[in-house]
C-alpha cells in the first residue's frame, strides 16, 4: 500500500502547525505591546473564575436563547475534537477508525453522540445565520460590524455547517462500504443520523463511494486545520482566549479605578508628604493615560483579542441605547485593529507605533469616550469578562492630563474642585449650613 | 425639650470623644437643596436611634470621584490625599455615607493612598438598624401598601454588588416593591455617573434619565426610591419631563424611613 496519503497528511499537518505557530507569535507580540501589569494574585479565585465563566459559560446564560444554542456548538466543539484525535492518528498511521476495535460498542455509542452533536451544531449555526441575516437582531446588525466583521461572523457559521455535513457524509458512505464488505471499512452497529442520508448514496458504485468517503475525510480534517488557522485571524479567537482572559479577570470591585502611582509620587512631593518611596528616583513616565495601544495594559489588549463581537456590552450601554455613538464593542474592535496594524507595520519594516496614527483620534474619538457613564453595564454583560471601561477611562486620563482637552464643563468642574473643594461652585464655608435647620428643630 | 445634634469631629476631638461612625455627607448632601433634605433625614434617624456619630462639617471636601472619572487623576489624588489626612488625623475607623460615589471612592480607592476604613452605604446601615430592631417602623405610614420601585445606583450595584440592602429597607415599610425590567446587575444607569452629572450629554436620540424614567413609570409605581444623590436628581428631572411630578414622587431611602418614623 502506498504511504503517499500518509506523507501528504504529515505535510499538511506540519504546514498548518507552522502557520499557527507564526500567527500565535504575531498575536503574542500584539498583546505585549501593552504595558506590564501583574495579575497573578489570588490564584484559587482565578482558577475558579475561569472554570465558571469560560468553561462553565456562566455569564452566557444571562440571555437564555443564544446561550443554549451557543452551548450546543461549544460542547460539540470540545467533544468532536476527540474524534479529530482519531483522524490525526489515522492520517499519520494509515489506519482507519483506529479506536473502533478497542472500544467496541462504546465506539458506536460515541459515534452516535458525535453525530447528534453535529446535527445540534447544524441547527445552532442555521439559527445564528438567521438571527444575523434575516431577523437582524439589533446588536448583531450595528454599523461597526459592516464589512469584514459581518463577513467573518457568517464565514465561521458557514464553515462549521460545511464541516458538519462532511462528517455526516463521511459516516454515511463509510458504513455503506462497510456493509458491502469493502476492505478496511469497519461495520458499526448503526449510526442513526448519517443513516438518514444513506439513501442518497445507496445506488453508487464502491469506487464512487470510496472517493466520496475519502474526499469527505480529507475535507473534514483539512477543513479543521484551515479553520484553526482562520481562527487566529478572526473574532473567533475567543474559543481559546476566553480561558486566559477570564483567568486574568479583574477580581477587584468593578467600581475601583486603578491608582496611578506615578501621579501619587508627584502629589506626595507637592504636598510635602514623606513616603517610603521618597529618595528613589521617580520612575520615567512616558505618558499619563492612554493615547495609543502601548499605553494600555497587556490585559486590555488581550481583552480586545478575546472579543467575539457579540455586542452584549453595547446592547446594555446606556449611552448607546439612547443614541450616542459610544459602543463598548467598537472600543474593543478599535484596540484590536490598532494593535494588529502596529505589529504588521513592524513586521513589514515600517514605523509601527510611530506611523503618525494613534488609537485615540484615528480609531476612537473623544465624543465616544466622553459619553461613558462608567456604569459598568458593559463589564457586567461580557460573557468572557472583558473590561471596555478600563480602556475608556485610560483614554480620558490622557485627554485630561496631557491635552487638557476635556469638555469645557468638565474643566469648569475641575476648577470648582480646585478652588472650592466641590464640583459645584459653592463657598467651602457654606458646606455645613445644612445642619442649621436640623439643629434648630425639636427632636421628639 | 431637646434639639437634634449634629456634632462635628472637631468638637468631638476637643472634648476627647470619638464617635462610633463618621457620617460622610458628600457635596450633594451638603449643597444640593434636594439632597440636603436626605442628609437631614438621615441625621434625624441617627439622633432618634441614638447612634454615636459625627460629621466633618467644613473640614470635608469632595472625594474627587468626578475628577477621577473625567480623567483628572492629579486633581482626584490631591482631594483624596487631603481627605485622608483629615480622616486619619481623627483616627476614623468607620464611615457611613448616603452617596454611592463617595462610598465607592472611600471604600475602594482610598486604600491605595493610605486611607483604610470600614465604609458602609446608608442603605446597609439602615438595614442593620432595622434588623437590630433599633428603627421601629410604624408600618402604617404613608407608604403602606403603595407600589414602589427601586432604581439601582450603578456605583452601589454593579460597582460594589450591593443590591439587597436597599430592597430590604423598602420592604420593611410594608410596601409592594415592584421591579423594573432592567434591575440589579442589569440596572440601567440614570445617566449621571462617570462625571456626566457635570456636563451636557453627547448628541443622541434621547437622554438616559428619560429612558430610565419611562421604565420606572411603566411599573405603575407611585414612588421611585433611590439611594444616590445623582440618581435622585436625574429621576426627579425625568419625572418632571414626563409631567408626572404630581403623581409619582422620587425619594431617597433615608427620607422614606424618616417619614415612616414620623420625624
Amino acid at each position: 500500500m502506498s504511504i503517499l496519503p500518509q506523507l501528504i497528511f504529515l505535510l499538511v499537518f506540519a504546514l498548518a502547525g507552522f502557520i499557527i505557530y507564526k500567527r500565535v507569535s504575531f498575536l503574542r507580540r500584539s498583546i505585549f505591546l501593552g504595558k506590564k501589569e501583574a495579575r497573578n494574585d489570588n490564584q484559587d479565585e482565578r482558577w475558579k473564575t475561569m472554570m465558571l465563566v469560560a468553561l462553565g459559560q456562566k455569564k452566557m446564560f444571562k440571555r437564555l436563547g443564544p446561550a443554549f444554542l451557543h452551548l450546543l456548538i461549544y460542547v460539540a466543539f470540545i467533544i468532536i475534537n476527540l474524534e479529530v484525535l482519531e483522524f490525526i492518528i489515522d492520517g499519520l498511521s494509515g489506519q482507519h477508525r483506529i479506536f473502533a476495535p478497542f472500544l467496541g460498542g462504546v465506539y458506536n455509542v460515541a459515534m452516535n453522540i458525535f453525530e447528534f452533536l453535529a446535527i445540534a451544531v447544524l441547527v445552532s449555526c442555521f439559527a445564528f445565520l438567521i438571527r444575523r441575516n434575516i431577523m437582524r437582531v439589533d446588536r448583531l446588525a450595528m454599523k461597526e460590524l459592516k464589512g469584514w466583521p459581518a463577513l467573518d461572523a457568517n464565514l465561521i457559521l458557514i464553515i462549521e455547517i460545511v464541516l458538519m455535513f462532511a462528517i455526516l457524509t463521511m459516516n454515511a458512505t463509510d458504513q455503506i462500504l462497510a456493509e458491502r464488505g469493502v476492505e478496511k471499512y469497519i461495520a458499526l452497529q448503526g449510526l442513526f443520523f448519517s443513516g438518514l442520508i444513506q439513501p442518497i448514496f445507496q445506488g453508487m458504485s464502491d469506487g464512487t463511494l470510496i472517493f466520496i468517503e475519502r474526499f469527505a475525510w480529507w475535507f473534514h480534517i483539512v477543513g479543521i486545520l484551515a479553520f484553526a488557522i482562520y481562527v487566529t485571524y478572526s473574532k473567533h479567537l475567543h474559543i481559546f482566549l476566553a480561558f486566559p482572559n477570564t483567568w486574568y479577570s479583574n477580581l477587584k470591585p468593578k467600581g475601583e479605578m486603578k491608582n496611578m502611582d506615578e501621579v501619587t509620587n508627584e502629589v506626595n512631593m507637592m504636598l510635602g508628604i514623606q513616603t517610603e518611596a521618597t529618595g528613589e528616583p521617580p520612575a520615567e513616565v512616558a505618558r499619563f493615560g492612554a493615547k495609543d495601544v502601548n499605553d494600555l495594559s497587556w490585559v486590555n489588549i488581550m481583552n480586545a483579542f478575546s472579543c467575539t463581537e457579540c455586542g452584549r456590552c453595547t446592547a446594555e450601554c446606556p449611552a448607546n441605547i439612547t443614541g450616542k455613538i459610544l459602543s463598548p464593542r467598537k472600543i474593543m474592535m478599535d484596540v484590536r485593529d490598532r494593535a494588529e496594524e502596529v505589529v504588521k507595520s513592524i513586521d513589514a519594516g515600517g514605523q509601527g507605533l510611530e506611523d503618525g496614527k494613534s488609537l485615540l483620534g484615528d480609531y476612537t474619538t473623544k465624543e465616544e469616550i466622553n459619553a461613558c457613564t462608567s456604569c459598568n453595564a458593559c463589564v457586567e454583560a461580557c460573557p468572557v469578562n472583558i473590561d471596555p471601561l478600563s480602556i475608556i477611562l485610560q483614554m480620558r486620563r490622557y485627554v485630561a492630563m496631557e491635552e487638557s482637552g476635556s469638555p469645557a464643563q468638565w474643566n469648569a468642574m475641575f476648577q470648582n474642585m480646585e478652588t472650592s473643594f466641590s464640583p459645584w461652585k459653592f463657598a467651602p464655608t457654606d458646606r455645613f449650613n445644612w445642619a442649621d435647620q436640623v439643629k434648630n428643630q425639636e427632636a421628639e | 425639650m431637646s434639639t437634634y445634634k449634629v456634632p462635628t469631629m472637631a468638637e468631638m476631638a476637643a472634648s476627647g470623644d470619638s464617635p462610633e461612625i463618621l457620617f460622610w455627607v458628600g457635596c450633594a448632601g451638603s449643597f444640593d437643596d434636594r439632597y440636603k433634605a436626605v442628609t437631614q433625614a438621615f441625621v434625624k434617624i441617627l439622633n432618634k436611634v441614638g447612634v454615636s456619630f459625627a460629621v466633618l462639617g467644613p473640614e470635608e471636601a469632595c472625594t474627587g470621584d468626578p475628577a477621577r472619572r473625567a480623567g483628572n487623576e492629579f486633581l482626584f489624588q490631591m482631594q483624596a490625599v487631603a481627605n485622608i489626612q483629615v480622616l486619619n488625623g481623627y483616627n476614623i475607623k468607620k464611615v457611613v455615607t448616603a452617596c454611592p460615589h463617595c462610598f465607592n471612592t472611600i471604600k475602594n480607592e482610598y486604600p491605595a493612598l493610605g486611607g483604610n476604613y470600614e465604609v458602609i452605604h446608608h442603605s446597609q446601615f439602615l438595614q442593620q438598624l432595622i434588623n437590630e430592631g433599633k428603627v421601629a417602623l410604624q408600618g402604617g405610614g404613608e407608604f403602606k401598601g403603595k407600589k414602589i420601585t427601586f432604581h439601582d445606583s450603578c456605583f452601589l450595584g454593579r460597582a460594589n454588588n450591593v443590591y439587597e440592602a436597599p430592597r430590604e429597607v423598602i420592604k420593611a415599610l410594608d410596601v409592594e416593591l415592584v421591579e423594573m425590567k432592567r434591575c440589579r446587575t442589569k440596572g440601567l444607569c440614570c445617566g449621571a455617573g462617570g462625571a456626566q452629572m457635570f456636563k451636557e450629554p453627547e448628541p443622541g436620540k434621547k437622554d438616559i434619565n428619560i429612558e430610565r424614567t419611562e421604565e420606572a413609570l411603566a411599573t405603575g409605581a407611585q414612588a421611585i426610591a433611590v439611594g444616590c444623590p445623582f440618581c435622585l436628581t436625574m429621576m426627579t428631572d425625568g419625572v418632571k419631563n414626563k409631567d408626572k411630578e404630581n403623581d409619582v414622587q422620587v425619594y431617597d431611602l433615608a427620607e422614606m424611613i424618616a417619614k415612616d418614623m414620623g420625624i
